[in-house]
């Protein structure tokens, strides 16, 4: 499979973080089963860092390692620092991903931005 | 690591005894077919020997042959020359919706020039009724293009009540039978076509090789103007080597047709009665009996093809897929679609070729092999979970 650089084939074959949050503090979904990639992340928050980020992805190899990179690059990060994880920064991280690959497949990000946008909200709503 | 090669619909590998009749054609035989010295002469010989060996695959008389570069070229000749040459009877084509890509897009570029098309649906095994065809047919319709075989779903279409159609209201009837010439038997008399596109890369022929069967009295436009090569309808220097292949791997095809279709329908059956025993949730695509012997299509539900794929790949497994990341237009397949599976299901859709080379131990494997992948795909997939939860686990 030499279409994929070996960093994506390693977050492919061994995805980290991959699972759900139970009582998550947010919760984001990007993407559609028409273009073929969907993805679903959650977050845990402690004194405003992601104290724990774990993820569900649908959809081709580059999905699947763009979120196990997008997980590993956020773990731990203030939400600040997290916010500023481009897709273009994960395209660098993984060291590359087919052109073709760019759009669909690289909603890590995204999803990433709006579980917290979600905690967020909650946050001013004066939630816990 | 294992190498088991399950893509033979995508391409087929090349015979030995194909290859070595060949060589010649690519050492001292090297001559111009179309040069009356000593060089032109055993290259002449053997793309009439090639002729005849096609002819008999398909019981047409090989004068009625015409070689080309591809299954692709074959039917864009058909479409565009066919219609070209007899627009002034009218400008409107019939096709299905599950045609590849090169009788879909032939007819969309047609339109730009003023034609018009019809495109008949089909069930959900993609098989078409001919009742439809007649439905679609007008005052001003020309010509029907329906395949034999879809390739994607493995599914056989019922030509021959097509072309009783046809015959009835005096159009011309084409079918691609790309998936099925030298695959399963085909008689251009007994089908009551009036033009079939076949390519010798589907049955153990090299890459490259094509031909046209045209019956004589259909008018056709060459899509290549140049020189006299195949009676003036398709110009330029033929690819010797390759007819010589396509030819010798019809002789064969033809030889061989049953016991090959045996073994094949035994293994194909194997995978299509086990593997959706193995794995939950999976849909067998095209029609379970009436299909291409060595053809098994599926579609996992819940997970994506392309990572299906990569992940029997790393397993030494070749196969394809419909999903859309697998295709470059990241489209899902429209002959999926077209069958009224959803965009989530198609995107999981697996496809088997089984071809010469396999044997039973190669479905062991891949029964053994793909249920953990897919178990594993199905543990990181938001629509598995979403499932399980609606179900209440």
């Amino acid at each position: 499979m030499p279409v994929y650089s070996d960093k994506v084939m390693d977050h492919f074959m061994n995805p980290r973080n991959v699972g759900e949050i139970e009582d998550a503090d947010g919760i984001g979904e990007e993407g559609n089963p028409v273009c073929g990639d969907m993805m679903t992340f959650y977050i845990k928050v402690k004194d405003d860092r992601l104290e724990d980020v774990k993820y569900k992805t649908f959809g081709c190899g580059a999905a699947i390692a763009v979120s196990s990179m997008v997980s590993e690059l956020a773990k731990g990060k203030t939400l600040d620092e997290a916010m500023k994880i481009t897709p273009e920064s994960v395209v660098t991280e993984l060291d590359g991903l087919p052109k073709i690959k760019h759009h669909c497949s690289n909603l890590g990000a995204q999803a990433l931005h709006k579980a917290i946008e979600m905690y967020r909200e909650k946050q001013k709503a004066g939630g816990k | 690591m294992k190498n088991v090669y399950l893509d033979n619909n995508s391409t087929t590998p090349v015979l030995p005894e194909v290859r070595d009749a060949m060589l010649p054609f690519l050492g001292e035989n090297f001559g111009n077919p179309s040069c009356l010295h000593d060089w032109g002469e055993a290259p002449r010989e053997a793309l009439e020997t090639a002729r005849e060996q096609v002819g008999d695959l398909i019981s047409a008389p090989p004068e009625e042959i015409i070689f080309t570069g591809s299954g692709t070229e074959s039917n864009n000749f058909a479409v565009k020359g066919i219609a070209w040459a007899n627009q002034k009877k009218g400008k409107h084509i019939v096709v299905s919706a599950v045609e590849h890509f090169s009788v879909l897009n032939s007819v969309k570029s047609l339109e730009k020039m003023g034609f018009t098309y019809t495109v008949v649906p089909v069930d959900n095994n993609a098989v078409i009724d001919p009742e439809k065809v007649r439905q679609a047919i007008r005052e001003d319709t020309i010509l029907v293009s329906v395949m034999h075989a879809n390739s994607e779903v493995g599914s056989i279409e019922p030509i021959k009540e097509i072309a009783k159609l046809t015959k009835e209201k005096g159009l011309i009837f084409h079918t691609d039978a790309v998936a099925t010439a030298g695959v399963i038997p085909v008689d251009v008399k007994e089908l009551g076509v009036d033009a079939l596109s076949l390519a010798g890369n589907m049955f153990y022929g090299p890459k490259g090789a094509a031909a046209l069967w045209l019956r004589k009295g259909i008018r056709i436009m060459p899509l290549l103007d140049g020189g006299v090569q195949e009676g003036g309808r398709r110009a330029g220097t033929e690819n010797v080597a390759g007819i010589v292949g396509l030819g010798k791997a019809a002789e064969l095809a033809k030889a061989q047709m049953l016991q090959r279709n045996e073994y094949l329908t035994k293994l194909r059956n194997r995978l299509i009665k086990e593997l959706p025993a193995k794995i939950d949730h999976v849909v067998v695509t095209g029609h379970p009996q009436n299909r291409l012997p060595g053809h098994a299509s599926f579609c996992v539900e819940f997970i994506e093809g392309e990572s299906m794929l990569m992940m029997l790949s790393m397993k030494g497994v070749a196969v394809t897929s419909g999903s859309a990341c697998t295709s470059r237009s990241l489209l899902a397949s429209h002959v999926l679609l077209a069958m009224g599976l959803s965009h989530e299901i198609a995107q999981g859709s697996l496809l088997f070729g089984l071809g010469l080379d396999n044997k039973e131990e190669d479905i062991d494997y891949v029964l053994t092999e793909l249920p953990p992948i897919v178990e594993r795909l199905r543990q990181m997939s938001p629509l598995y979970s979403k499932y399980l939860k609606s179900k209440g686990g």
